[in-house]
């Protein structure tokens, strides 16, 4: 009986912290906060070609890689979503690819941007092809 | 109370992936371990339902089907929370619900390093008649699952479970290594344990079409894991040890199958164990939970 109640507890305390935790994620992410990461790739990284860029497929598995992994939260098209902000916009259409890998690789962990270095390094190259194939956007949502 | 237990668990379970209906998918990366950890979280506001399942050969005593389920939950992209509940069943003895755990993982690093640590505490609330084999500590023996189901489940057992993850990716290969400490809350001297494993993706490269049976939603792998003793007789002797060749297959439609036999390697293991598990990420689940408590609605 007191492990009933013992788990009991423990469950609605998950529950609890669930509904209090999951607040943060429903209000929009400081946007230039996260786009000012971008910024703080190490030079090594931002001189990085990105090798998949002759790939001819390259672009339409990034695509596919995009959609399984980062559509959720970045919105269709990259357009920016409820949890994360646009790749449209030109603070990541116009970084190096090599800058936009290394935040794949290392996250933006305490702004909710999570690691992606469980994707080996090409796949993770792909979602660069594709990003950077969208081209830039405005917010109003027109292609510049 | 002992009838009961076994229907609340497949009741929950049941609930819960009848709950799936309608929510977000999202594909998971994960790799084949069952015992080890690597160092990749959760994603932030998604919730992993997962069923695993162990069917161990037992010498001198009936063989018997371990079953738990874990629901994993990514509270911050640096923190992963997770519940479970246990259970089992003896051939010719009984069914019965084991318990449950509780595990929180943190990780303290923000950026991506060469080692990766992940910080991992446990409380768990178990009987004797515990069998899923999450870890093995201490002097963990096959003839521990001996006892009776209806003597074995009077034994009760609360412990804090401590580790230290430290992983790493390293061109596609993920290479872990793990070493656990346990106190039972009673007055038991610490116990020891350890996991090791090694695992990649059969290819590196994503398709350039949506596919369930592309190579790189299947990944490979080994795991090896055994006690270590206890404070007063540290060490490999008088414990048990397991290799575990696994592979895991990542659907795009977000569930994931994993399946991992087990070879004990010494006279203290199970000879043989089948473990398999599937698991189904539902992505924004804080986000629906938000609303449905806030009446947020965007």
């Amino acid at each position: 009986m007191r492990t009933l109640r013992l788990m009991g507890v423990t469950f609605f305390s998950l529950v609890a912290l669930v509904a209090w935790g999951a607040g943060g994620h429903a209000e929009n992410t400081d946007q230039q906060s996260v786009y000012a990461e971008i910024a703080k790739a190490p030079e090594k990284y931002r001189n990085k070609q990105n090798p998949m860029a002759s790939d001819p497929d390259a672009v339409a598995a990034g695509k596919v890689l995009f959609e399984e992994h980062c559509e959720d939260c970045h919105g269709v098209g990259a357009r920016g979503g409820r949890k994360a902000p646009s790749l449209r916009a030109k603070e990541v259409q116009e970084a190096p690819p090599g800058a936009i890998f290394w935040i794949l690789t290392n996250g933006v962990v305490r702004k909710k941007m999570p690691v992606w270095s469980k994707l080996p390094e090409p796949e993770r190259w792909q979602l660069v092809s594709y990003i950077k194939s969208l081209g830039p956007m405005d917010d109003s949502g027109s292609k510049k | 109370m002992s009838h009961s237990c076994p229907k609340v668990f497949f009741l929950f379970v049941f609930i819960s992936f009848f709950a799936l209906a309608g929510a977000g998918q999202i594909r998971s990366q994960e790799n084949p371990y069952i015992v080890a950890y690597d160092h990749n979280l959760e994603e932030p506001g998604n919730l992993e339902v997962e069923y695993f399942s162990t069917f161990g050969t037992q010498r001198g005593g009936n063989d018997f089907h371990g079953f738990w389920s874990e629901f994993e939950y990514g509270a911050t992209a640096w923190w992963t929370t997770e519940f479970y509940l246990d259970g089992q069943t003896t051939f010719g003895d009984s069914t019965v619900f084991t318990g449950f755990r509780w595990e929180n993982r943190v990780r303290p690093l923000k950026d991506e390093h060469w080692i990766n640590p992940v910080l991992y505490m446990e409380f768990e609330d178990i009987n004797g008649a515990d069998k899923i084999i999450k870890e093995v500590e201490g002097h963990d023996v096959e003839s521990d699952f001996l006892v009776p189901n209806a003597i074995a489940r009077q034994d009760k057992t609360r412990e804090i479970e401590l580790k230290l993850i430290l992983s790493s990716n390293y061109k596609g290969w993920n290479f872990t290594e793990n070493t656990l400490a346990v106190k039972n809350l009673s007055n038991e001297p610490w116990e020891f344990g350890y996991a090791l494993g090694a695992s990649r993706p059969l290819t590196l490269k994503g398709a350039a079409q949506r596919c369930n049976f592309c190579l790189q939603h299947f990944i490979a792998g080994v795991e090896m894991y055994g006690g270590l003793g206890d404070r007063y007789s540290f060490g490999l002797h008088d414990t048990s040890h397991y290799l575990a060749p696994g592979l895991a297959w990542n659907l795009p439609s977000g569930w994931t199958f994993r399946i991992e036999p087990t070879f004990g390697l010494n006279g203290n293991s199970h000879q043989f164990m089948l473990r398999w598990g599937a698991s189904y990420e539902i992505a924004g689940f804080g986000q629906k939970i938000a609303q449905l408590f806030r009446g947020n609605h965007e």
